[in-house]
């Protein structure tokens, strides 16, 4: 008999194998990575909405000339919070978020390869996103830019504790990037559903895979460049300091290293949920599959070849600047793919104008623009006249927001339902799209003919009778209104969280396995995981596929035996084989422990308390220890 | 209105604002380095104009087809070449045209061009340093220049990154500690150029602004003959004054002006304040209100500024600033 | 539509063992970042090390590379004596491994406090302290995965098919030794070469 007949309730038996404590205790000791999802993308939307009004705050004081709503000290704390909670709190961890919930739901296994390390992971966010956001609230928020470039970032030009709060911050929260690159590579390489070849992935993971390879080798180079920032601030070494024979210019060489990779770790699961939204509201595949996935790679390559075109104002030789230059150009090639691949993807299909594919498309019109305007920067003599002007703030919100954040609102459309069991408020949902899409547009366009007149960026004021008056205000009026879109979801999210319709398993019609399920789903994902045959299952005629249990124990893990026993199959990397069973781990609360102990420790560098940072580092060390201990008993 | 005419207005609105020419526009320049840089804009704009009606008209109807025909209908055209075509060949056409137009306007941008006028300009906190060596000349916030004749401006920085920028004449390099970077404009009509520093150097980085004066060959000429030599001395009893309480108070220990004792280094040299446009790199004009009011709180004007407020009285004060306004 | 699902014939590498590699991949990367910021930061001074500092000493960090390098091999014994059941043999060589890696480290202590320079001298101070700094903590670490490990042994609770913590130990170790070598070569002897 199949895996399939035997799943057809709910076994109490496995309703129990599955159950985490409920309240607080369940809290701070679920492992279940769908909780875990839920939680990253709903801190970092908070995070969105209070980088979100600190960029209102400062367009309050941009409307008009010669303002002093603002103080020229809070200006710089407020660009300086924007930017770095916009990356490092909220585009990097929803984008997580997501990968964390629908990974194992699309790839058809039931967790992550390593639950617990992904629980840690979520703790050091939310405790890292604590430690920033705590600048604020005692007034000493980071002020040296996103970038920190030194020497302004040094002691000697800010000695308050200001940009220890960045750097220290900056070093803990990659710690939860890291950590979670590894475990999302080990998943999609190890936990497919059977039949699950890798040219059968969906492409999301497909970006998500990308996304994670490029962080393990891009995040340590911003841990140096913060870490060793905070090594000369804390312990007064010479790393980028030219008066002891430091350099600044390694400065900004460590930190881009890592810079420019980010926006492509941002843009490529961002294109990647695009390129689940288009397929299912085109009603046909996507066009182009294998082109899709080898330009995502591409982009990820490439995209480590290009980080000196955000310095070709330092004065570098022109030859080994224009090879950067050449690089730069040629990543909008793989991009240009993407863009047709999509477009041939609506092309034969018939497109329905659902929320989400409004989403899609809205970042297709944004994300030309801001392309086409990043080529424009990466000619070297253009760029030396709109660097650091309000052209490259156009350009990159252009790819930031429109190209990350219109498809993480499709997202929200898109797979809220399957999290929630309830649709979001479709007028609404309308209504919200288009006052983003207006206000966007409003508000970051006209910064395009700004940089173009003159004006430089991270200025507190500027004088009237420059010609940017007129433009500073439709920005700011259209700034507003694009909060206002935002604030319509947010109104839809929390409407429909108690009066959305109820949602049915798969109310898109979509082709992935994540439709295949519940909604919301159960805490085992699947009771019975299918075989896969084909890249779009749900889509096959018969519909899914599940395997004939014939005694052996792997192949009954596939089913209610694998579920009760909260395991699930561990299969080969490239055929997707079943090979051995894992056991997920039950709840605990070690991950939180470690997380809290290198907090502590963070907490006792930022103020500079050894004996503080000491017990953190003995209350850290003996969590991972005691998580250690147990690694053989959860394995079989 | 329809979103097309509306999509329409923005742009007109802000083409208009493009034109207006008040601003520091790096599309109304006056230097061929400038002239450059704003022709391979327009080169790119309208590539830019063209791919983005093309393509986004593509993605409208890509979206509209299905429903338009009232199903799917099958198209002749394969996946596979629409991709090759649009999103590799033809882009590799316009990206070889940029590479070249790059690599072409990069090395003529950087040409010193004939003995050209050789400025060192060092990026302070918040202000400019400027020095023309070969006439020994000190100055600050303000670069003369010929018509005509290429400058070549040393940059340097003594404290944190800045960087020189004067749209309607050139690009901007970045002042960096540690080494000298070298940067290049001719002036090819007479005016004054808004200066800008840009890039992110602390609390008044947007009050650090100068302006780059060009003026006839023959103007400047007599501006250098003039200001060579240490000025002439007070010429009234008050400027006398003046001259007195600024040699002994805490001014000299930050200033210079030639001709006097005073040889401070910290803050700039005032030699020819009088004839200066603006206070604190443009952050206010130079006139005796505001320059008694600088005097007295420099810090109410310009929070964060180096510069301690000094206590005189009243007609110290103003001996003081007649005596430096009388500095041309 | 079913299908007949034939599961492989032998399990693979454990999923602890391709989180391992990846974590060693972001770690290595660091250290790769690092001498790549030492040797940018030597390109562009005019002297190499800087303020006058002499080259490091090459006579006795050579044997202690070599110390350090030899505590790999016990390892290997390590998992071969774990497959066949020999706790004892397990112990005795994680033992073998330890000191000679205390061993290193002991003398990268004595060796800090002989130099004539402190981390906040200069750029070259402060890079040289760093790397190895780094690097001796990496060496701290795993001597103290080590003692897991063989508390663990010794507690009955490593075996023959559940040896996956010494297994990720020996892949850390083997880790921070190859670093060492391009830390040794590129910190120590290449500071000789003019």
């Amino acid at each position: 008999m199949t895996v399939a007949q035997e799943a057809e309730h709910h076994d109490p038996e496995v309703v129990e194998a599955w159950e985490e404590a409920p309240g607080v205790p369940g809290f701070f000791s679920t492992v279940d990575h769908k909780r875990i999802g839920v939680r990253y993308v709903v801190t970092a939307f908070m995070f969105f909405f209070l980088a979100g009004l600190m960029a209102l705050a400062m367009r309050q004081q941009l409307a008009r000339p010669d303002s002093n709503v603002l103080s020229p000290q809070t200006y710089n704390e407020l660009f300086t919070s924007h930017g770095t909670m916009m990356i490092f709190l909220f585009n990097t961890p929803v984008l997580a978020g997501f990968g964390n919930y629908f990974l194992p739901l699309m790839l058809g296994t039931r967790d992550m390869a390593f639950p617990r390390l992904n629980a840690f992971s979520y703790w050091i966010f939310v405790l890292a996103g604590i430690f920033m956001t705590s600048s604020l609230v005692i007034g000493k928020a980071p002020d040296g830019g996103w970038f920190a470039y030194t020497p302004l970032t040094e002691k000697a030009f800010s000695p308050g504790i200001n940009m220890d709060f960045w750097g220290l911050g900056v070093v803990f929260v990659g710690i939860s990037t890291s950590v979670g690159a590894v475990n999302f590579l080990v998943t999609a390489f190890k936990m497919r559903a059977p039949g699950m070849t890798l040219d059968r992935m969906p492409v999301f993971v497909w970006s998500i895979v990308g996304m994670a390879a490029m962080v393990l080798f891009a995040v340590p180079a911003v841990t140096l460049s913060a870490g060793l920032l905070e090594a000369d601030r804390i312990f007064g070494t010479a790393f980028f300091r030219p008066d002891h024979g430091g350099s600044s210019l390694l400065y900004q060489h460590l930190f881009w290293f890592w810079g420019h990779p980010e926006v492509y770790i941002l843009f490529l699961p961002a294109a990647g949920m695009v390129a689940a939204i288009i397929p299912t509201f085109s009603r046909r595949p996507i066009a182009g599959y294998l082109w899709v996935v080898s330009s995502l790679i591409a982009v990820a390559f490439i995209s480590f070849g290009v980080w000196v075109h955000h310095m070709f104002v330092t004065g570098m030789p022109v030859l080994a600047m224009s090879f950067f230059s050449a690089a730069t150009l040629v990543i909008a090639i793989p991009a240009g793919v993407q863009f047709f691949s999509f477009i041939a993807t609506m092309w034969k299909g018939v497109v329905r104008f659902a929320t989400p594919m409004l989403f899609a498309l809205g970042f297709l019109l944004i994300f030309l623009l801001g392309g086409i305007t990043g080529v424009m920067v990466a000619v070297m003599p253009f760029d030396w006249q709109v660097h650091d002007s309000y052209f490259v703030v156009a350009h990159f919100h252009y790819v930031l927001n429109g190209a990350v954040v219109f498809p993480i609102f499709g997202a929200l459309y898109y797979w809220v339902p399957k999290m929630t069991g309830r649709m979001l408020h479709e007028r609404l949902g309308k209504v919200s799209f288009w006052t983003m899409f207006i206000g966007f547009n409003g508000a970051f366009f006209p910064m395009h003919i700004l940089g173009l007149l003159g004006m430089p960026r991270r200025i507190y004021t500027y004088p009237s009778g420059l010609g940017w008056d007129g433009l500073n205000l439709i920005v700011t009026l259209a700034s507003f209104v694009f909060a206002l879109g935002t604030g319509l979801t947010l109104v839809n999210l929390i409407w429909s969280w108690k009066r959305g319709r109820a949602a049915p398993d798969n109310p898109w019609d979509g082709d992935t396995l994540e439709w295949s399920t519940t909604s919301p789903p159960p805490e085992w994902n699947f009771e019975a995981v299918p075989v896969v045959g084909s890249r779009h299952p749900l889509w096959d005629d018969g519909g899914l596929g599940y395997a004939v249990v014939d005694g052996d124990p792997v192949t009954a893990s596939l089913g209610r035996e694998g579920a009760k026993a909260r395991a699930t199959p561990v299969l080969t990397g490239v055929d997707a084989i079943p090979e051995a069973i894992m056991a997920i781990p039950h709840e605990s609360y070690l991950p939180f422990l470690v997380a809290l102990g290198i907090a502590v420790i963070f907490f006792g560098l930022l103020v500079k308390a050894a004996l503080v940072g000491i017990v953190g580092l003995v209350l850290g060390a003996f969590a991972i220890m005691r998580w250690a201990w147990f690694t053989e008993a959860d394995l079989r | 209105m329809t979103r097309t005419r509306a999509a329409g207005l923005l742009m007109a609105i802000c083409l208009l604002a493009a034109c207006d020419d008040r601003a520091p526009s790096s599309l109304r320049t006056h230097a061929p380095q400038g002239d450059r840089i704003a022709h391979v804009f327009w080169l790119m704009f309208l590539l830019a104009a063209a791919v983005y009606v093309v393509v986004g008209g593509l993605i409208v109807v890509a979206a509209t087809r299905g429903r338009r025909r009232g199903g799917a209908r099958p198209s002749r055209a394969s996946d596979e070449r629409f991709i090759w075509l649009g999103g590799i060949a033809v882009p590799a056409v316009i990206l070889a045209v940029l590479a070249t137009v790059t690599v072409g306007s990069a090395n003529v941008l950087r040409d010193p061009g004939h003995d050209p006028l050789r400025v060192e300009v060092i990026g302070k906190r918040w202000w400019w340093a400027v020095r023309y060596p070969r006439e020994g000349i000190t100055t600050a916030n303000e670069i003369r220049v010929p018509v005509g004749r290429p400058v070549e401006v040393l940059l340097r920085s003594d404290n944190v990154i800045h960087s020189f920028w004067v749209p309607e004449l050139n690009g901007k390099m970045d002042t960096i500690p540690g080494q000298t970077s070298v940067h290049h404009f001719t002036a090819t009509r007479a005016g004054t150029y808004r200066g800008e520093c840009a890039e992110f150097c602390g609390l008044q980085h947007a009050n650090m602004n100068f302006v780059v004066l060009a003026e006839p060959a023959a103007d400047f000429d007599r501006w250098v003959v003039q200001h060579r030599n240490p000025p002439s001395g007070p010429a009234s009893e008050l400027e006398a004054r003046g001259e007195a309480v600024f040699v002994r108070s805490a001014c000299a220990g930050c200033h210079t002006i030639r001709g006097t004792d005073a040889r401070g280094v910290l803050g700039p040299d005032l030699t020819d304040f009088g004839g200066r446009q603006s206070i604190g790199a443009k952050t206010v004009p130079n006139d005796r209100a505001r320059l008694e009011g600088w005097i007295a709180d420099p810090r109410s004007i310009k929070p964060g500024v180096l510069m301690p407020p000094t206590a005189l009285e009243p007609d110290e004060l103003q001996a003081l600033v007649a005596y430096l306004e009388s500095l041309k | 539509m079913t299908a007949v699902v034939v599961p492989a014939r032998r399990p693979g590498l454990p999923l602890g063992w391709w989180g391992m590699a990846a974590l060693i991949a972001t770690e290595a990367t660091i250290f790769a970042a690092l001498i790549g910021s030492y040797f940018f930061v030597r390109a562009t001074s005019p002297e190499w090390p800087q303020g006058g500092i002499e080259p490091p000493e090459l006579a006795r960090i050579w044997v202690f590379t070599f110390v350090l390098l030899a505590s790999s091999a016990p390892l290997f014994w390590a998992e071969a004596a774990v497959r066949r059941g020999r706790l004892g043999q397990v112990r005795a060589a994680l033992l073998v491994s330890f000191v000679l890696g205390a061993a290193f480290l002991t003398n990268q202590i004595l060796e800090y406090r002989e130099l004539g320079f402190g981390v906040r001298d200069n750029a070259y101070a402060s890079l040289f302290y760093g790397i190895t700094g780094l690097h001796g903590s990496h060496v701290a670490v795993g001597l103290l995965m080590n003692l897991v490990v063989h508390v663990k042994a010794r507690l009955g609770r490593v075996g023959p098919d559940r040896h996956l913590t010494l297994t990720l130990f020996a892949m850390y170790w083997h880790f921070v030794d190859v670093v060492w070598i391009f830390v040794f070569s590129s910190l120590y002897l290449s500071a000789h070469v003019r």
